[in-house]
């Protein structure tokens, strides 16, 4: 008590509590504001260009969606291949990258779509067309389209094992990736599921 | 001499032998090719991959986004950022998310060291397939310096999982631009030595000039991408033509040359690590400060739709179509690796050629065995 100089100085002021946090920080672990994939209102010029010749282009095309550098249509499977040739030759996409599948026992359909662009044209070199077909999930049959897209040949192989679905007319509609004794159904339907899951 | 085209080919003929090449072939990496040979042509090629498949997108199915992360890179650990700077970029355009500048630039950074440290492995075992053992030894020494450099950033030597949706993993250490220069000034001088060693030696020229010659059309027409496409005289690649992150702010060319053979194939990767080189410098040079990713947390909510997103990875177009439905796991994830698209080029390319000229022409296409199965 008679040592006036070793008072200790008195408290720092406390940090705020736990209940009242810096507003600055994001709370952890919970979602950001949850921002639906935006359909933009005003597309380029040649995005609505390109979209309209699509529709007017292909009998009963219906358009899934349209972005900036994506435009999404899905056909009618029974003339599927024609569609095709008129996006090759008449609008100029014949450089396939890619072939998937989608199971959708909701609906019990399949679609199939097939990713389309066209390196070679510098105004559509960023566009991807994703053309998509849907075909019955008990009977999944769709035409091949390696005679328009010969890339297409390993991703349908694919496509076929991994979902089932039957490509009319492929030059060699085999097994590519699963093990030769694979007998279950195929891996990539959602009614199969893997070993201890 | 007369040799029998795949069209008079009969599998019951006495001329033709068949042979397997793999999957135990060190020459061959996972992989099996059945060949059928008139002498030692191969009239017939069917390639038989499959050996390393693991299911990688139904396992996608029964992870959240986040956790996808990691499995993910596995395929391709020579280009662990080529395969998840895609799948980030989807998740985050389905999410809505905006990835703060620092994270964009860190991601460009990971992704050109990745595309580096692949070509030198590319360069280094087609070397040696062709008898070049020096190249082999150089790529290899010289690649560890890169990765050294990432495992600064990244915290591992190969399976970094650094790009993530939202951003990157963690920032990069103080003071690593000053290592990193260093290293560029460096290696943008051994590269002129690379080039008098390999690309310009009279025999692997030789051993390459007009070998597995792939024509511009059929590059579109079998859908060639990456260095592959580039080679056959088509100007294509996803940095300029669909800029993403932040590669609109670089000063880089597209190289590509014409002659579409297995030497234009390996001389395109040298003159691309050139431009990565480039895009380094001004990376590091101008990388703002800031936050390098948001918090996403373990589970991130990722609202019902589907995207397609594709970059340009050391093995050619990366590509992936995610469909969510509003769960925490994806609905359905496709997988366009570089690889596969490369998979209908051994079986078009090979068929006609010499049995020693198929490492040439193999190894040449950029193709990755574990990549292309998934």
């Amino acid at each position: 008590m008679s040592t006036p100089g070793r008072i200790p100085p008195p408290p720092p002021p406390r940090p705020p509590s736990i209940q009242s946090p810096t507003p600055a920080r994001p709370p952890q672990g919970s979602p950001p504001p949850v921002a639906a994939p935006p359909p933009p209102p005003e597309l380029p010029p040649r995005t609505k260009e390109l979209r309209d010749k699509l529709l007017q282009g292909i009998p009963g095309a219906k358009l899934d969606y349209a972005r900036p550098k994506r435009i999404k249509v899905t056909v009618p499977p029974a003339s599927a291949k024609e569609s095709a040739l008129f996006l090759r030759d008449s609008l100029g996409f014949d450089h396939l990258t890619l072939v998937g599948g989608t199971d959708y026992p909701a609906t019990k359909e399949m679609e199939v779509v097939y990713f389309v662009g066209s390196p070679l044209k510098p105004e559509l070199a960023d566009f991807v067309v994703l053309f998509s077909e849907r075909v019955p999930r008990d009977s999944p049959a769709a035409d091949s389209l390696c005679e328009v897209w010969p890339g297409a040949e390993y991703h349908e192989r694919e496509t076929f094992e991994m979902l089932g679905i039957d490509f009319k007319g492929h030059p060699d509609l085999r097994r590519l990736l699963l093990p030769e004794d694979w007998d279950d159904i195929p891996p990539l339907r959602k009614d199969y599921t893997s070993p201890g899951r | 001499m007369t040799t029998t085209t795949e069209a008079e080919y009969s599998p019951d003929s006495d001329k033709i032998m068949s042979v397997s090449l793999g999957p135990q072939h060190p020459g061959a990496g996972h992989f099996r090719i059945r060949l059928w040979l008139d002498g030692d042509y191969c009239v017939r090629v069917d390639p038989d991959p499959g050996y390393v498949h693991r299911g990688e997108e139904k396992m996608c199915e029964y992870r959240n986004y986040m956790q996808n992360v990691p499995h993910l890179e596995r395929p391709v650990i020579l280009d662990s950022s080529g395969i998840l700077f895609p799948y980030s970029i989807a998740v985050d355009e389905l999410m809505g998310n905006k990835v703060p500048p620092r994270g964009e630039y860190l991601r460009v950074i990971m992704a050109e060291l990745n595309r580096i440290i692949s070509h030198m492995y590319f360069l280094g075992i087609l070397g040696v397939f062709v008898g070049h053992t020096t190249m082999i030894t150089w790529c290899m020494g010289d690649r560890d310096i890169f990765i050294d450099l990432a495992a600064r950033i990244g915290g591992a030597r190969v399976t970094f999982a650094y790009i993530i949706p939202g951003g990157v993993r963690n920032d990069m250490p103080e003071g690593l631009e000053v290592q990193a220069m260093e290293t560029l000034d460096w290696f943008e001088k051994r590269m002129d030595e690379y080039e008098k060693i390999f690309f310009m030696n009279p025999l692997w020229k030789e051993r390459s000039e007009s070998v597995g010659v792939l024509s511009k059309a059929d590059a579109i027409r079998w859908g060639a991408t990456g260095t592959v496409l580039r080679a056959s005289g088509v100007k294509h690649d996803i940095r300029r033509a669909e800029p993403y992150s932040v590669y609109p702010e670089f000063d880089f060319q597209i190289p590509s040359l014409d002659a579409g053979d297995s030497w234009a194939r390996s001389y395109i990767a040298l003159l691309e690590m050139r431009e990565s080189v480039k895009i380094l410098r001004q990376a590091f040079k101008n990388i703002p400060a800031g936050p390098v990713r948001l918090k996403l947390g373990p589970k991130p909510r990722v609202p019902a739709g589907e995207t397609y997103t594709r970059t340009e990875a050391a093995h050619g177009e990366e590509s992936y179509f995610v469909v969510s439905d509003g769960n925490p796991n994806p609905y359905r994830v496709r997988i366009g690796t570089g690889s596969f698209k490369s998979l209908i080029l051994i079986r078009n390319l090979l068929r006609g050629i010499h049995i020693a000229d198929i490492p040439v022409v193999y190894w040449g296409l950029n193709f990755w065995p574990v990549h292309n199965d998934k």
